[in-house]
């Protein structure tokens, strides 16, 4: 049985590791093209690892593209395409900044109030598409998309200086939070701070992979998205499942803005990254909705962004990292369908030629019995 | 098969037509080489005419107007197959359906025709009909390869015999020197089982009750209606009827899937017609699906995870919300000995194992919860001879230990052989019963395809197969009326 995890292994590696190196050669191919160096680029990024200020920021970023890409993930598990995590995770930045702003309690209570505003926010934005496909079959991913915008107008609404907005020169802002809702940082020195909500990422992290793996309701979630018609017969109820995955999926996603709110900006402003969201659907599909898989993704995806600014000082565009985000995401695609239907195939060779060669576990031969039980 | 129409590419070998070697790597190359397939599922669009599906692909062949009339109606009318080029396709009926088919790979110019497992939704009297479509294509020169694990028929209507088994050819038979029991020896490679119970087990403990079941469709048409049957602890009940009766829809309301418009289930004392199917299947509905692919199994999953699948809330498979999967990883394997399951470990995917062995796990899978009631929809649909024995057994098993089983299945033989009682559904109504011990699967034909109610009583006198005729000379015959 050993040949078996081993060849999962193989496989599961031999996905990213294709689409890294397409995309690495894709991109050296426009650098070439636009008539650069193909290699300098990388050399100088690569670099940017070694510097301490760097690892700081690419651990603090990635903390929240691991949140969005987990909240992708859980919905990906059942064939659920929740686009709207960018919407829900703005939306709940938003909220739990107000509410940081308006409310003053210890910090025991306020930090998990604001979290908690947080979830609640992200999974009532996602539950609006899961109701919509419920009872009405909209898909959720034009529900999504939808709410998106309509996130965006409501964060402009609730901006306005009659309703909760604070303006600070040309920036609107919802006012500094109160300090007992600061999550302290750890202080690396010149380095700077690493937030205190990676270690929610992490908890998040191993939450997802314990309730994917050992409980009946990942159970029943994951047999939802291998095969709908196989879990309903199963005893799936197939609405109920829709609705609680896109609550789980919005309630995770509510949190990805958390990090940098709590930990840095403590406002919600005009400067508050966006889109993470987005990047955290490629992420998630680069990471194959697996934890590990998610974190490293986070974390390339992470370098990219902190270490591309260098090349500008090199008379090269930063703009090369995001080519090759956009690369990596589209050979991902690729190469995982490829290697999944190889591997499939590959293993149906296998157990014909295993069972050909009589190594069965059922027969009833005890020498037989030993090959197969290894 | 696939290797045969190009679908996939051999490892080895060759394939020569009229003496030349030949490579496929696509489909369109076998068809320029002459082969055509009729696929056990049909390819057909149903809100198209029968000349619209036929010139479907291929209009550059005879254009799509009068010239490709004319030529379906030549070919038609010289194979005897009877096909009405203006007729929508969803009009007719399940043989009628086949005949469009094999007129579609005639159409193309096929000369030698692959029929995969053809007879497994029809009828006898429509099965005697194919044959003699079949033998008019012999008499005209063209080559028929005919896909059945039914040995009778193979027996009647072929000219030469190969017999594989685990995917390599095990001999060859003349049907003329050859009995069933030699040729079904040659596929297990032992004794022949049969499907044949031994001494009533039924008891008068009703284990399931339908009370005037109706299901619709969203526009208000019957799907079921007026359903109402008992099932006995240790009894077999068999429910025949050509495919699209009623059947899936049947099966649907007693695992849950659908709920009754009215009506109700019952489980022993208990009415359980609103419960969800996880409660019907907690409490002991056990429930063997006839497309184990879409409703059986998670193909990429291993068996292990194959083996919680419909149990997830059951011991040995759950610990409170917790799953327990060391205990369901040693479970499967008991299953798997238990069941002989031929597989090289517990984690390998469900979709590398061969038809039969999926289906005997899910055999294995649902007899481990004790079930009080197994629904058993076509449970040896597209198993080997071997996996079908064995599935007979457990069936017949646990029918002793007091099982209530509802049976569905195509194959006549398996009905009768199993049923302690028979009942014919026929546009979801249950409009005959029988009785297994005297019934021929000829008389269960004519009563499926509506044109016998009632209480089917054996008539010693009949010829079998005397009342077959008339059907098999008008194609259109009452059963495509009513679809």
């Amino acid at each position: 049985m050993k040949k078996f995890d081993k060849e999962r292994v193989l496989l599961a590696v031999a996905g990213p590791v294709i689409a890294l190196a397409v995309a690495f050669v894709l991109s050296a191919i426009v650098l070439l093209a636009s008539g650069k160096s193909p290699v300098e680029p990388y050399a100088l990024m690569f670099e940017q690892i070694g510097f301490s200020d760097i690892q700081v920021l690419v651990i603090n970023q990635a903390s929240m593209y691991y949140i969005a890409a987990l909240a992708v993930a859980i919905g990906f598990r059942m064939n659920l395409f929740n686009i709207g995590v960018d919407g829900q995770y703005q939306l709940a930045a938003m909220m739990a900044a107000v509410v940081g702003a308006h409310v003053d309690l210890p910090a025991v209570i306020q930090i998990p109030l604001l979290l908690l505003t947080a979830v609640c926010t992200g999974a009532f934005w996602s539950g609006i598409a899961g109701v919509l496909k419920v009872t009405r079959g909209v898909s959720e991913v034009v529900a999504t998309i939808m709410l998106n915008a309509i996130a965006t107008s409501v964060i402009a609404y609730l901006w306005l200086p009659d309703v909760f907005g604070v303006k600070v020169g040309n920036n609107n802002t919802t006012g500094e939070m109160h300090e007992s809702g600061w999550v302290p940082g750890i202080n690396m020195g010149d380095a700077g701070e690493i937030y205190g909500l990676v270690f929610l990422a992490v908890l998040l992290g191993i939450g997802y992979w314990v309730v994917l793996n050992r409980t009946r309701f990942g159970f029943d979630l994951r047999a939802s998205g291998a095969s709908e018609s196989a879990a309903a017969a199963s005893g799936v109820d197939p609405k109920r499942m829709v609705l609680t995955a896109m609550l789980i999926s919005g309630g995770i996603a509510g949190l990805a803005g958390l990090p940098i709110l709590l930990g840095d900006t403590h406002t919600y402003s005009l400067n508050f990254p966006t889109g993470i969201g987005f990047l955290g659907i490629g992420i998630a599909l680069l990471g194959r909705n697996s934890p590990v898989g998610i974190a490293f993704a986070a974390l390339l995806w992470a370098w990219l962004d902190k270490a591309s600014p260098e090349l500008d000082f090199h008379g090269y565009d930063k703009e090369i990292a995001v080519i090759m985000q956009g690369l990596i995401v589209l050979s991902v695609v690729v190469s995982y369908e490829a290697v999944r239907e190889w591997g499939l195939r590959r293993q149906q060779r296998r157990v014909g030629a295993e069972l050909a060669a009589g190594h069965v576990l059922g027969a009833h031969n005890n020498t037989t019995k030993e090959v197969a039980g290894r | 098969m696939k290797i045969l129409y190009g679908m996939q590419k051999p490892d080895e070998g060759t394939i020569a037509i009229d003496g030349e070697k030949v490579t496929f790597s696509s489909p369109a190359d076998a068809i320029v080489r002459g082969i055509g397939m009729v696929h056990q599922h049909f390819m057909l669009a149903d809100n198209l005419t029968v000349l619209e599906n036929v010139v479907l692909g291929s209009e550059k062949l005879y254009g799509i107007g009068a010239k490709a009339r004319r030529k379906i109606k030549e070919i038609s009318d010289r194979y005897g197959l009877g096909v009405q080029p203006d007729r929508l396709v969803e009009e007719l009926g399940v043989a009628a359906r086949q005949r469009v088919e094999i007129l579609k790979v005639l159409y193309r110019g096929a000369t030698t025709l692959i029929l995969d497992e053809p007879t497994a939704v029809l009828v006898p009297q429509e099965v005697d009909a194919l044959f003699d479509n079949l033998r008019e294509l012999k008499a005209e020169g063209l080559s028929v390869i005919f896909i059945s694990h039914k040995l009778g028929e193979v027996l009647s209507v072929a000219d030469e015999i190969t017999v594989i088994r685990r995917g390599t050819t095990v001999g060859t038979a003349v049907p003329a020197e050859t009995t069933p029991k030699q040729l079904a020896e040659m596929m297990v490679g032992s004794e022949l089982p049969t499907p044949e119970t031994a001494e009533s087990t039924v008891t008068d403990r009703p284990v399931i009750s339908v009370d005037k079941l109706r299901l619709e469709t969203a526009g208000g048409k019957a799907l079921l209606d007026d359903i109402s049957f008992t099932i006995h602890a240790g009894e077999v009940l068999g429910i025949a009827g050509v495919e699209g009766n009623g059947q899936t829809e049947l099966v649907d309301a007693l695992i849950g899937l659908k709920g009754a418009d009215s009506g109700t289930i019952a489980l022993a004392e208990e009415e359980i017609t609103s419960w969800t199917t996880r409660k019907r299947r907690e409490q002991g509905i056990g429930y063997i699906p006839e497309d184990r692919h879409r409703h059986g199994l998670l193909l990429e999953a291993p068996l292990w995870e194959n083996r919680i699948l419909g149990h997830v809330t059951e011991k040995p498979n759950a610990k409170g919300v917790w799953l327990d999967p060391k205990a369901a990883q040693a479970d499967t394997r008991r299953i798997v000995e238990a069941y002989d399951v031929r597989t090289p470990g517990i984690d390998v995917t469900a979709a590398s194992l061969s038809g039969g062995n999926q289906q005997k796990l899910i055999v294995g899978r649902e007899m481990s919860h004790k079930p009080r009631f197994l629904i058993a929809a076509h449970p040896t649909r597209g198993v080997d001879v071997g996996a079908q024995a064995a599935i007979w057994d457990h069936i017949r098993e646990a029918r002793r230990e007091g099982l209530a089983v509802l049976l569905i299945s195509a194959d006549l033989d398996e009905l009768i052989g199993l049923s302690d009682t028979l009942r014919v559904i026929y546009n979801g109504k249950l409009v005959a019963d029988a009785d297994p011990a005297t019934i021929t699967p000829e008389e269960l034909g004519s009563a499926m395809t509506g044109a016998a109610t009632g209480h089917l009583e054996h008539d010693e006198n009949a010829e079998p197969g005397a009342d077959t005729p008339e059907i098999r000379k008008s194609p259109e015959a009452p059963e495509d009326e009513a679809r």
